[in-house]
């Protein structure tokens, strides 16, 4: 065994502090209430596994994790690709620039619960600036409170709006960060427009794009107050996402144990799955 | 394989340029003979990297035109020139492999695949780099980065010239001299023109058969590296290359006699009647010598300098630092002594250009 020098430890220290009492104490109590039963009173029963059991095989939390996957999953294949595009037809230099980086930036900057609001008035069939156009000027009938996939469509093209501009401020960083040389010799090699993209950008904009990935992934999994304020879960259950369920059953019908245990299980599968998202992406970069 | 000829080529980043000043080259006209090994040589800034960009079309320039022997290509895309060009930084497709890297250009050029292993091959063996053709190229030392960037220039059998931009930048000291003379060595292989673009005498000296000069966007002189080192065209010439550069010292003319406050200066010959300005005289330090007592001009040592295989005197007469190079013994800081310089060596220049000439020459 090589000797190591364990020093370092001291300088973590600090950080694992701060996320113990602001995180992982915290997150204690919620464990107490997983493996509990309690009617109020700070009176408990010790419950065992059974809420978890309880929880991984009803339909209803299947349900919504389906959802919560496929909302990911669609807003992922559009916002990467998108912000790409965007981030590739902007201007380099000149004076457009900071024109189009604060215009990009601005969706970011508005409070979700603003942003719910915003696109919920903006739909509205009989007073809103899409609804009515939709249809009453095109005659299309577009009602997101009575119909599901009405509803699906407008909490993705609301997330696309809202943080498509973060995958493209990410991929420009990474593109600006690309000397003129590459493609002075990409031009003097002969090679296409496509594989300048695939040789020179999208190699030089791989590690942006990871944390861009990431983020989106963590950020769109853990969604709560942006199709809560637009759909509030509606119409039925079709845009109940995970969190909102969860809300539902911890705060509306109250059922702590459950709830608390439905946390930790969503907990385990966002730190999975960016572990798992983290790993495959930069599993290239070791192999030499 | 190609003469590549720039007639009365001019570039300004501007779009509207007036004066001269405005130009980042101000005329150009030169030939550059195929097969040739050039070196073109001037301080940051003077427009060296412009022409390179403009013989290799990433720049259309201003006015003017570039002929590849005799089609004219200054409206021509960098693709359709047939050329090469290696940057100051190692510039390499990340995600290939070496030899990928090296079969790109062979490939984007619908080579058959037969040609672009021979050639990738042949390639890789001249620049040592045989062993690597599997690696990722990410994964390359900065030599071998460069060498890689090297390697796909030369990798077409028929580019009409490689341009190189200051290659050894991010190269390590003791790697430059290996990597300047595997250029050299190809260049004898592969018999391409090609031009070296540096702010590095040493580099350029040692690498060019002909090596030119450039200032303020003008070309100051073209010639071999001893007509550069014995007969500079320009007083800046005389300072940018050797070390220290040349003395130059302000003179009068009287009767065709130079006289250095008030010191006869013995000229190589007749000096230009023609032209009047501010006269020079100009003498590399090399031509210097120095002595106790004797004939020539008066002056008192400043500094001594031993650099290892010689040793550098600074003196100061008439109120000018003179450098003289001596092998051997030196006099000591605050010796008067006389400085002598050697006659065939000691040119005339007025505003800066060359206005002697040689003993008998003709004109």
């Amino acid at each position: 065994m090589k000797k190591q020098n364990q020093r370092a430890w001291l300088f973590v220290t600090p950080v694992l502090l701060l996320v113990a009492f602001n995180a992982l104490i915290p997150m204690m109590t919620v464990v107490n209430y997983s493996v509990q039963e309690t009617f109020g009173d700070n009176l408990f029963f010790w419950q065992g596994i059974d809420w978890f059991e309880q929880v991984l095989t009803s339909d209803r939390f299947h349900r919504a994790l389906g959802r919560q996957f496929l909302f990911t999953f669609l807003i992922l294949i559009i916002e990467v690709p998108l912000g790409v595009a965007i981030a590739l037809a902007m201007p380099r230099q000149g004076f457009w620039v900071p024109f189009c980086l604060v215009t990009m930036a601005l969706p970011m900057l508005i409070p979700w619960n603003v942003v719910g609001a915003m696109w919920n008035i903006f739909t509205l069939p009989d007073i809103g600036l899409l609804g009515y156009f939709m249809n009453h000027t095109l005659g299309i009938p577009y009602d997101m409170t009575q119909n599901p996939f009405a509803a699906w469509v407008t909490i993705i093209i609301m997330d696309v709006w809202h943080w498509t501009s973060l995958v493209v401020l990410l991929a420009y960083a990474g593109l600006v960060s690309i000397p003129n040389a590459y493609y002075q010799a990409a031009e003097i090699d002969g090679a296409s427009g496509w594989a300048v993209f695939r040789f020179i950008q999208l190699p030089k904009m791989k590690t942006v794009l990871t944390i861009a990935i990431l983020l989106r992934f963590m950020d769109s999994f853990n969604i709560y107050t942006e199709p809560f304020v637009l759909t509030g879960g509606g119409p039925g259950n079709s845009t109940t996402l995970l969190s909102i369920d969860l809300v539902k059953i911890a705060l509306g019908q109250f059922d702590l144990g459950p709830a608390a245990a439905m946390s930790l299980i969503y907990f385990a599968i966002t730190l999975l799955a960016s572990w798992l998202f983290y790993t495959l992406m930069t599993m290239n970069d070791n192999k030499s | 394989m190609a003469q590549i000829k720039l007639s009365n080529l001019r570039h300004s980043y501007r779009p509207d340029p007036a004066a001269d000043d405005d130009y980042a080259l101000k005329k150009i006209d030169l030939t550059w003979e195929d097969g040739g090994a050039y070196a073109l040589l001037g301080p940051s800034g003077c427009g060296k990297s412009t022409l390179l960009n403009i013989i290799s079309g990433l720049l259309v320039p201003s006015e003017g035109s570039i002929l590849f022997d005799d089609t004219d290509v200054t409206a021509l895309p960098p693709a359709r020139r047939n050329i090469a060009q290696v940057f100051q930084f190692p510039v390499i497709y990340d995600t290939m492999t070496v030899y990928d890297n090296l079969a790109f250009p062979l490939r984007n050029r619908g080579r058959d695949e037969a040609i672009v292993k021979q050639r990738v091959t042949a390639i890789a063996e001249m620049l040592e780099v045989a062993g690597m053709l599997s690696t990722r190229a990410s994964n390359l030392s900065p030599d071998n980065k460069q060498k890689i960037s090297m390697g796909r220039g030369l990798v077409r059998e028929d580019v009409n010239v490689v341009m190189f931009d200051e290659p050894l930048t991010v190269i390590d000291p003791h790697l430059k001299w290996k990597l300047r003379s595997k250029l050299k060595e190809l260049h004898q292989r592969v018999r391409a023109t090609m031009i070296y673009v540096t702010h590095d005498q040493t580099e350029a000296l040692t690498f060019a058969d002909q090596v030119v000069v450039m200032q303020d966007g003008e070309v100051v002189q073209i010639g071999t590296p001893v007509e550069l080192f014995e007969r500079p065209a320009h007083t800046f010439v005389g300072h940018f290359i050797g070390s220290p550069g040349m003395n130059v010292l302000p003179c009068e003319v009287r009767d065709g006699a130079a006289f250095f406050g008030g010191d006869n200066v013995a000229l190589e010959g007749p000096a230009d009647s023609a032209g009047g300005g501010r006269a020079e005289v100009g003498i590399r330090p090399e031509f210097v010598s120095v002595s106790a007592s004797g004939s020539g001009i008066a002056a008192h040592v400043r500094k001594v300098a031993d650099i290892g295989r010689h040793k550098v005197v600074e003196a100061v007469a008439h109120d000018s630092r003179i450098h003289a190079i001596l092998e051997g013994e030196a006099p000591n800081p605050g010796e008067a002594v006389m400085l002598d310089f050697k006659r065939s060596q000691t040119r005339l220049y007025k505003d800066g250009w060359l206005a002697s000439r040689p003993e008998g020459a003709v004109r």
